[in-house]
């Protein structure tokens, strides 16, 4: 098979894999959820179910990713099609295509937030600005008819610009992409231990008047203090293998991607473990020495416990640097923000290339053309997501390609290696060409212990129980929660919420949220088939040409 | 900080960045397998 591109190096290649895997989450979900569940013991199921599922499907997407590229498949339907006989497996690969259409269409969103949020840090936007007006600047900001710099719908232009600089790096292929990975990735880390170093000598100096209590230790204390009897609460055992895998971005189809390149007497077991562990350093290490303690500073923990989410980023930290005098609050500001924009960009490049690669491989377009179709695609997919932010778009393409079809994939992509391409067949791919022994006591992990961990995830994320808390569920009886699958299919809370409202304004508003929600899931929907049309023509395209394995 | 927390935190954070740097060591150390092999950068070395 003629390679058509190809890594530089084998290091560009490691910090490509850990920038696709390094995201928003590292510095913004996990600690959020160790200080929901159980502060320092959350560590003990995250290191557990990284061990037992988080390294055996990475070894498991590198594997299957090479060996798809021996027979010229760079994504997910036809690398699962040369695993297994039967066409049934190209239309599960289809999820590895669908789910970073969809994810890349909001996720860019926020990337574009980081970007703007860059530039308002350099010209001193934040700077004398209250807490609530840093919260209602973002509010602004999202609200595509007001304006923070003067330029019309400048939410929309930073996400085009956004999209566009995408698009461009992928249009000059792995090059392109592993250049934005040598510099984003070591740029994260240096910003990342500024700020580290930062929190660390924080102390009580944030304290003031409004919040006397205010202390960074107080942050570390909560992020690490070992609350064991949380050991024996299934829920955080369920958060753990939640975050081990949304981390490392596995059940996606751009792990697979990457490896495709590679030749099969090359190494993939040791770069694996090199880029997860990358991953797992920004987590641990920087993740949890930012956020959280910086805004426990200056605010109090009692506060972030109240307010830990996802909207500190946008909404606390500007106005917590600018505590830090003029030239350090613009510095902390570009570090920081700067920091969110290569944790992403490094994340939505990964999220083009499988779409690039099934377009080169099947139709045989040109890496440009693919690179800007999928440019547009994700242009009219995004713009939903930016118009109609506050009527639960985003959150829909958030839970269902974000989400479950992650979830989905991962546990059919591990039964496919493990039991019907075959475990014994699957070592030896893991084991071929690589640079480190691989433990023997991976491969009855990968046969049972990762697929019955997914599935566990899987019917745990399929039948939430009421308020997560299968403690309960398992004593009290089973009542599911709105968040479950089940009760999400039938938008079970959003019919609750309107059927208990009594303001006919407000009626009127959840009525048109579920409007947009059924809209966007239409949209969802109409991707996932027209994906698996394309697969499908791809299958004739092959047949006609005596090309199907 | 109290005790436990800061033993936690310490113990966790070294381990991990001490594997990490591991793995770097180890992909920095090994000689590149012989050509043709996945990575362009070195196509003209002789082997």
């Amino acid at each position: 098979m003629a390679k058509t591109e190809a890594w530089g190096t084998r290091v560009g290649l490691i910090l490509a894999m850990a920038g696709n895997a390094v995201g928003l989450g590292n510095f913004l979900r996990f600690p959020v959820q160790a200080v929901n569940n159980g502060g320092g013991a959350f560590i003990i199921p995250y290191i557990v179910c990284f061990l037992l599922m988080g390294i055996p499907l990475l070894w498991i997407e590198w594997s299957m990713g090479r060996f798809g590229g021996k027979y010229g498949n760079h994504s997910t339907p036809y690398i699962l099609d040369t695993m297994a006989k039967g066409r049934i497996w190209k239309y599960i690969g289809v999820f590895g295509i669908f789910t970073n259409l969809a994810v890349a269409a909001y996720y860019c969103y926020i990337e574009s937030w980081t970007m703007s949020y860059v530039y308002h840090s350099l010209v001193g936007t934040f700077q004398g600005m209250g807490q609530g007006d840093v919260a209602q600047f973002f509010n602004d900001y999202v609200t595509i008819g007001k304006s923070t710099t003067g330029i019309p719908y400048e939410a929309v232009i930073f996400f085009v610009l956004c999209l566009v600089l995408n698009t461009f790096i992928l249009s000059k292929g792995l090059k392109g992409i592993e250049r934005v990975a040598k510099i984003g990735v070591p740029l994260l880390l240096i910003f990342g231990a500024f700020l580290a170093i930062r929190s660390l000598t924080l102390g009580t100096t944030g304290a003031t008047l409004e919040h006397p209590d205010a202390n960074a230790w107080d942050g570390f204390n909560f992020l690490w203090t070992p609350n064991y009897d949380s050991l024996w609460n299934p829920s955080v055992w369920m958060a753990a293998a939640g975050q081990i895998f949304f981390t490392l971005s596995v059940g996606m189809g751009t792990v697979h991607c990457y490896a495709a390149y590679l030749r099969e007497k090359d190494d993939i077991a040791l770069n694996a473990v090199s880029a997860g562990f990358t991953n797992e350093f920004v987590e641990v290490v920087l993740g949890s020495m930012i956020v959280i303690p910086i805004a426990a500073g200056y605010l109090g923990m009692d506060w972030v416990k109240e307010n830990a989410g996802f909207g500190m980023a946008f909404q606390t930290m500007p106005f917590l640097f600018d505590n830090w005098g003029p030239i350090l609050s613009v510095l902390a500001g570009v570090f920081w923000f700067g920091l969110l924009f290569f944790a992403g960009i490094t994340s939505s490049l990964a999220m083009g290339t499988p779409w690039v690669g099934f377009m080169q491989d099947e139709f045989k377009w040109t890496r440009e053309k693919s690179a800007w179709s999928f440019g547009a695609i994700v242009l009219l997919l995004g713009l939903p997501t930016v118009f109609f932010f506050h009527l639960g778009v985003f959150d829909e393409y958030d839970y269902w390609a974000g989400t479950v079809s992650l979830v989905v994939f991962a546990m059919l992509e591990v039964i496919v290696f493990s039991w019907i391409f075959g475990v014994n067949k699957g070592w030896e791919q893991i084991k071929m060409g690589a640079d480190i022994k691989v433990p023997l006591i991976y491969k009855p992990i990968i046969q049972f212990v990762t697929p019955i961990m997914l599935i566990i995830v899987f019917l745990g994320a399929m039948f939430t129980p009421l308020g997560n808390d299968w403690a309960a569920a398992f004593t009290n009886g089973f009542v599911l929660d709105n968040s479950s699958i089940i009760k999400q299919i039938t938008m079970t809370g959003l019919r609750e919420q309107i059927a208990a409202a009594t303001d006919p304004e407000i009626i009127n508003q959840l009525k048109n949220k579920l409007f947009y929600v059924m809209g966007a899931r239409i949209l969802l929907m109409s991707v996932f088939l027209g994906v698996c049309y394309l697969v499908y023509r791809a299958y004739n395209i092959r047949k006609k040409e005596g090309r199907l394995v | 900080m109290n005790t436990s927390a800061l033993v936690l935190m310490l113990m966790v954070q070294v381990t991990v960045a001490c594997i990490t740097a591991y793995f770097f060591w180890k992909v920095l150390k090994t000689p590149p397998k012989p050509e043709p092999d996945s990575y362009s950068d070195n196509d003209d070395d002789p082997r």
